[in-house]
């Protein structure tokens, strides 16, 4: 037990007290929904409010398969939307993201510090910045209204490219070096050293890219009218706006929307840990 | 000679050119949806434009306005101070408390508390849960407990209450704030060399208070860094949360912020010139912010 020579016991009781609060508080809200997917109606407007279920149902959940296989869009579809850019947004991002990071960590040409810069850059302001020329931009490239609007700008996001970045430069230089001298060129050496090496890169990368574009409600509102296109997100939203009748289904809908993040994130944990080990910004 | 230096730089560029075609992909894109909207966005925001007509130049008119006509802009930059000034460093701070606590855990409780800490921020898309909470009739979960409890008679109208309703969303927004700066401050922690507090002990740190700050804190600056951006970022960022729970506008735009300023200009009033300006003012101050903070953290 060598590092815990400066630990007093009530300094310990102390800090594990504040961290059991402070947990109930993270989790309250959470537990909360996922607890109001599975009551029966009686029970979601009762008074007093009850945090717990008494007679747990299924029923908001057919309710809510029902309700959306009456809408105008199936269910299915939203969820094939949402799945469907999630992925190739994921992919792309991860792919083409971390082919642009390996030059600009282990290569020095003309321009590559501006670049870089440049990223940082753009982490210290938010999307929203960029919005009304994004749209205008879109509609010139003609591709609102089409699952690209919801893949291209998730692919060049900055904060996967940062991240990937930082990490390659961990890779020591003699396993390029190595496969350079066995002829291989740049893109080999990419995808066959460097890529293997960075798997907890890509990992975080993965559960980054997909929390963004899953939860995602402000980008597909804007560029997306064509309902058919709509993801699952978005779709919550209106089945969220719908009122008392459509409580049950919203909050079972919350409780699917959940699922996927936790689950990656589940997945990914250490790995992820592994690769914030190198996300500094030095100065 | 300067003819010399431009045929330096050709060869080099073409020496280069395989890492030219790795980082094109990503740079285009990078290109077109970041760099450009942001210099464009800036041009526009000189110009009187509604995507149907032409953009015509009225020089600085736009932000005259802004900070001088529009007084529901002064509002929304007054909120959006109010709101990061008080979330940032709160939750910059809480990310790094709950990190330095975390990481002093075992391995699988550590773990487990990661994912309940982070979990809010993960599933943001359900944030609405908390209009159930806080729900300004008896059905609300917080109105029912309190007046079961006897705190109070009345149902209070959390969301709706144009004195209170900033404070309401601020509490959201904190709950919200464990992402990916308190990631990197977790990360972080585990970077420190060991070695380093066993030196420290024996050199007299006597608590875990000062050891935090004459050894943890001082090995981690690029994180610090890191997660400073974040956060400011996110900050100065919120609109989402103001329009889901408050509504949009909001009461007496109590919870109104930049972010809908411009979106209300932008995406129902069509006056993209407008929301231009109003863009470039938001990244004026995040940018200003961050590179202030970056600042402060980088000196010792």
């Amino acid at each position: 037990m060598k590092e815990k020579i400066n630990r007093s016991i009530w300094g310990n009781l102390i800090v594990s007290f504040v961290l059991i609060v402070v947990a109930i508080f993270m989790a309250l809200p959470l537990v909360y929904s996922i607890m109001n997917a599975f009551k029966p109606l009686d029970e979601l407007f009762l008074f007093p409010p009850r945090l717990f279920v008494r007679k747990p149902t299924f029923k908001n959940f057919s309710d809510l398969f029902y309700l959306m296989s009456t809408s105008f869009v199936p269910f299915s579809r939203y969820i094939f939307n949402s799945i469907f850019i999630s992925f190739f947004g994921t992919l792309g991002h991860v792919l083409i993201a971390s082919m642009a990071a390996y030059p600009l960590a282990k290569h020095r040409f003309p321009g590559s510090k501006i670049l870089f810069n440049l990223v940082i850059f753009s982490l210290m302001f938010s999307g929203y910045v960029t919005n009304i020329p994004r749209f205008i931009i879109m509609s010139k490239l003609h591709l609102l209204d089409s699952y690209l609007s919801l893949i291209l700008p998730y692919i060049g996001a900055t904060l996967g490219l940062f991240l990937m970045k930082q990490f390659m430069e961990q890779i020591p230089d003699s396993y390029i070096e190595s496969a350079r001298i066995d002829g291989a060129n740049e893109f080999k050496i990419w995808w066959y050293v460097i890529m293997p090496n960075v798997k907890p890169a890509w990992l975080t990368l993965i559960l980054f890219s997909f929390r963004e574009i899953w939860n995602d409600t402000y980008t597909p509102a804007l560029y997306i009218h064509n309902e058919a296109l709509k993801p699952f997100s978005l779709a919550l939203t209106y089945i969220q706006q719908g009122g008392f009748v459509r409580a049950g289904a919203g909050a079972a809908a919350a409780v699917l929307m959940l699922i996927p993040s936790i689950l990656i994130f589940l997945i990914t944990q250490s790995n992820v840990m592994e690769t914030m080990k190198s996300a500094g910004i030095k100065g | 000679m300067k003819r010399d230096k431009i045929k330096n730089i050709w060869k080099e560029i073409k020496k280069n050119r395989e890492s030219y075609f790795l980082i094109l992909p990503y740079f285009v894109l990078f290109f077109i949806f970041v760099v450009i909207p942001v210099l464009f966005g800036a041009i526009l925001s000189f110009t009187n434009y509604n995507i149907i007509q032409a953009p015509k130049f009225i020089g600085w008119s736009n932000y005259r306005r802004l900070f001088l006509e529009d007084d529901i802009f002064l509002i929304a930059f007054q909120n959006t101070f109010k709101f990061a000034l008080i979330t940032g460093p709160i939750s910059y701070f809480a990310c790094l408390f709950f990190a330095w606590l975390i990481n002093e855990l075992s391995p699988k409780i550590r773990a487990i508390a990661t994912l309940l800490y982070y979990a809010p921020a993960l599933s943001s898309s359900i944030f609405f849960i908390w209009t159930y909470i806080f729900s300004g009739d008896v059905y609300g979960l917080l109105n029912g407990i309190l007046m079961n409890l006897g705190i109070i008679k009345e149902p209070i109208y959390w969301l709706q209450d144009p004195n209170i309703n900033l404070y309401v969303l601020m509490l959201i927004q904190l709950w919200m704030s464990l992402g990916t700066s308190f990631l990197a401050f977790i990360a972080g922690f585990q970077t420190i060399d060991r070695s380093l507090y066993e030196a420290g002990a024996i050199d007299g740190i006597r608590n875990r208070w000062q050891e935090l700050w004459y050894i943890t804190l001082p090995s981690m600056k690029p994180q610090l860094i890191f997660g400073a951006i974040m956060q400011v970022t996110a900050s100065f960022a919120v609109a989402d949360i103001s329009a889901t729970l408050i509504g949009f506008p909001s009461p007496l735009y109590s919870a109104h912020t930049i972010v809908l300023h411009m979106w209300d200009y932008g995406s129902i009033r069509y006056e993209m010139g407008y929301a231009s300006a109003i863009a470039v003012i938001l990244f004026l101050i995040t940018v200003t912010i961050n590179q202030g903070v970056r600042r402060i953290l980088r000196s010792d």
